[in-house]
């Protein structure tokens, strides 16, 4: 019979990962914890997406000691240009650019390998010792007195607390009878790297093409990390034909600006879905990340809400354990969905919003999202709280976020 | 008023208790009768782990703050507030006048997994016993006693030397009056009507001079006000409704 544990993290990726560092290394805490992962082994680093790494993001990696493992092969940014175009348009007039805004000399957002991330926080998990279990997959939860059973195949868990961070089709979402309400874009995002010609100079590039939008994402070196929507069954096509055929339809769609491109990494696709929890926590159970959210990926807002998640469930948890409290207690963790649901509702709404608007390819709505944008451009504050709001400073903000411990 | 003399405490009100009894299942639903106390345990713990820092000089971080202490909660009702001084660390003693009230306590703590010791006693049959603790918790209560300075005197003698008192309550005044009774009780409805009776509550110069006659020094007091935008009890200057403080009892 296991004893009871304070936290079990379902979910070993990056923010159910970041969540057991932000509760191993809270100053004055002991926390019993441990992460949960079905994958059958720890595997090397695999996710090749570019991450967009806010401001608050990054404190909050820096505070955790990730960030340093990862800021050599950080890219930072200079700015954004946005296009909206059709594809045989020889040239693409830039429509809005964002600049870098930096503060207190920092850039808004850093563009990392996925896996450096990966492999810097598997350092970090090492580091402190936090342990992680894998090959495990729950059959079921079920409320005992002041704990939480996860039930297993092979070994229940017993926690005061029991976190889903496993992604969309969360598992925990699911066995806690939560409600899921999303629909899917009938959209595909073709994830790759590449290697370019042309300096990209730290500028993101984002083309608003007519099946979706296609991302440049600045990395380290002449390369760029590509996220490519398109609809679903472009999509299929599009993995299945040869890698000559796809680099010739990339290049096509990414446009001349970076000269020559080589498709470097084997593409990917993974399928658009927007999903929203109907509650972020129950008795004993909070979601974070995807399992309580998908957002669009177009503003690059996905992982740096996970993190925002991380940063208010950790302090509302740590919190709570220094004055006694039950960190289980439905009291205790609806503070933390109390932070975390208007921001994430209004996020989904937006980026869906800016979807719905960029993605048919008719003349009238061009004109008026050109228009949209081209305000956008020439309104200065405008700009500034869009800028704001994908760096995570918006509202009240967990001390992670601050860069500060908790 | 002879109910009072027959009791064999002077500062326990028959009628209180009673009330409380009726109402003891349910101290442990949030969004019950006593979600009031559920929603202000936050700032009251948070004032208690402070204070309770400062004056054995603990680390305010630690999720075993009072590793080593004994603790006293006078009135604990439900155990609302032992089991976190009892997960802090701390040696918990609850004590109630009402059995039923020590019954759901007792049962909750056992579910928790956490050792508390409660028991249905006043103050004064436990100070009979010359029992002396090193934090003494006073939270909720006073605006509830029949005698406040004799009770106040009783809770100071049951303070260890070197050791710490906290008082919570509410202030006698026309603001205490309208948000209190008339917001919290009848526009509210955040406490059941009849919870509080404005011509008990307490001065901060009635909890103090009690206090200072028993020789605790009166270190800290601070208001306690609700903020409808952030949905929480915070901390601040104003101590016309409800406020705490904090008395300290000389070593040796």
């Amino acid at each position: 019979m296991s004893a009871v544990r304070d936290v079990a993290i379902v979910g070993a990726g990056l923010t159910g990962s970041v969540l057991a560092l932000a509760l191993a290394t809270a100053p004055g805490a002991d926390f019993d914890l441990e992460l949960l992962d079905a994958a059958p082994a720890h595997l090397p680093p695999d996710d090749i997406r570019a991450y967009a790494i806010a401001a608050g993001t990054r404190r909050l990696l820096h505070a955790l000691g990730v960030w340093p493992l990862v800021a050599g092969s950080a890219q930072a940014a200079a700015g954004m240009d946005i296009s909206d175009t059709r594809l045989a348009e020889a040239v693409r007039p830039i429509i809005a650019s964002f600049e870098s805004e930096a503060r207190d000399g920092e850039p808004f957002v850093h563009f990392v390998d996925g896996r450096d991330l990966q492999g810097a926080v598997a350092q970090r998990l090492e580091e402190t010792g936090v342990p992680v279990v894998h090959g495990w997959r729950l059959t079921g939860l079920h409320q005992e007195a002041a704990a939480l059973r996860l039930a297993a195949r092979e070994d229940d868990r017993l926690a005061r607390l029991a976190v889903g961070a496993d992604g969309g089709r969360s598992a925990m979402r699911r066995a806690a009878r939560i409600g899921n309400v999303g629909w899917a874009y009938g959209q595909a995002s073709i994830v790759t790297i590449i290697e370019h010609e042309v300096p990209h100079d730290g500028r993101a590039v984002q083309h608003f093409l007519p099946g979706g939008p296609l991302a440049l994402l600045p990395l380290p070196g002449n390369r760029s990390g590509i996220v490519w929507s398109t609809p679903r069954d472009e999509a299929d096509r599009l993995m299945a034909v040869s890698a000559e055929r796809f680099a010739a339809a990339l290049a096509e769609a990414a446009g001349p600006e970076r000269g020559m491109i080589e498709v470097v990494e084997p593409p990917r696709a993974y399928p658009l879905e927007l999903g929203l929890a109907r509650a972020f926590v129950k008795p004993r159970l909070a979601l974070i990340g995807d399992a309580a959210h998908r957002v669009h990926p177009l503003a690059g807002q996905g992982f740096n809400m996970g993190l925002r998640d991380v940063a208010a469930l950790a302090e509302t948890v740590i919190e709570a354990a220094r004055r006694g409290e039950d960190i289980g207690a439905l009291t205790t963790l609806e503070r933390y969905q109390r932070w975390r649901r208007f921001d994430t509702v209004q996020l989904a709404a937006i980026t869906d919003a800016l979807n719905r608007l960029f993605a048919p390819d008719w003349a009238p709505l061009r004109a008026i999202r050109d228009l949209g944008l081209g305000l956008i451009d020439r309104a200065p504050r405008l700009k500034q709280t869009f800028i704001k709001e994908a760096a995570g400073e918006v509202g009240k903000v967990p001390r992670l976020l601050r860069g500060e411990a908790v | 008023m002879n109910t009072q003399s027959d009791h064999p405490s002077r500062s326990v009100d028959a009628d209180e208790v009673a009330r409380f009894s009726a109402l003891a299942e349910r101290w442990w639903d949030p969004a019950g009768e006593f979600g009031a106390l559920h929603k202000l345990n936050p700032v009251r713990l948070g004032y208690i782990r402070d204070r309770a820092a400062e004056r054995f000089g603990r680390d305010p971080c630690s999720t075993r703050l009072l590793d080593g202490l004994t603790v006293l909660d006078v009135g604990c009702g439900g155990g609302l507030l032992c089991e976190p001084m009892a997960r802090l660390g701390a040696a918990v003693t609850g004590i109630d006048p009402s059995p039923e009230n020590v019954g759901v306590a007792r049962a909750h703590a056992a579910q928790s997994g956490l050792i508390i010791d409660y028991r249905a006693v006043t103050a004064e049959e436990l100070a009979a016993g010359g029992a002396g603790f090193d934090i003494v918790l006073n939270m909720e209560v006073v605006e509830h006693v029949a005698d406040v300075p004799a009770f106040l005197t009783t809770c100071a003698g049951l303070v260890a030397p070197g050791g710490l008192m906290v008082v919570a309550t509410i202030n006698r005044t026309a603001k205490a009056f309208a948000l209190a009774i008339v917001g919290a009780e009848y526009v509210l409805g955040w406490l059941p009507r009849g919870t509080h009776s404005w011509d008990k509550f307490v001065t901060p110069e009635e909890v103090e001079g009690p206090l200072a006659a028993a020789g605790l020094s009166v270190v800290e007091r601070t208001g306690v006000v609700y903020s409808p935008l952030l949905g929480e009890w915070r901390r601040a200057r104003d101590l016309d409704v409800n406020y705490m403080l904090a008395a300290e009892k000389p070593a040796g």
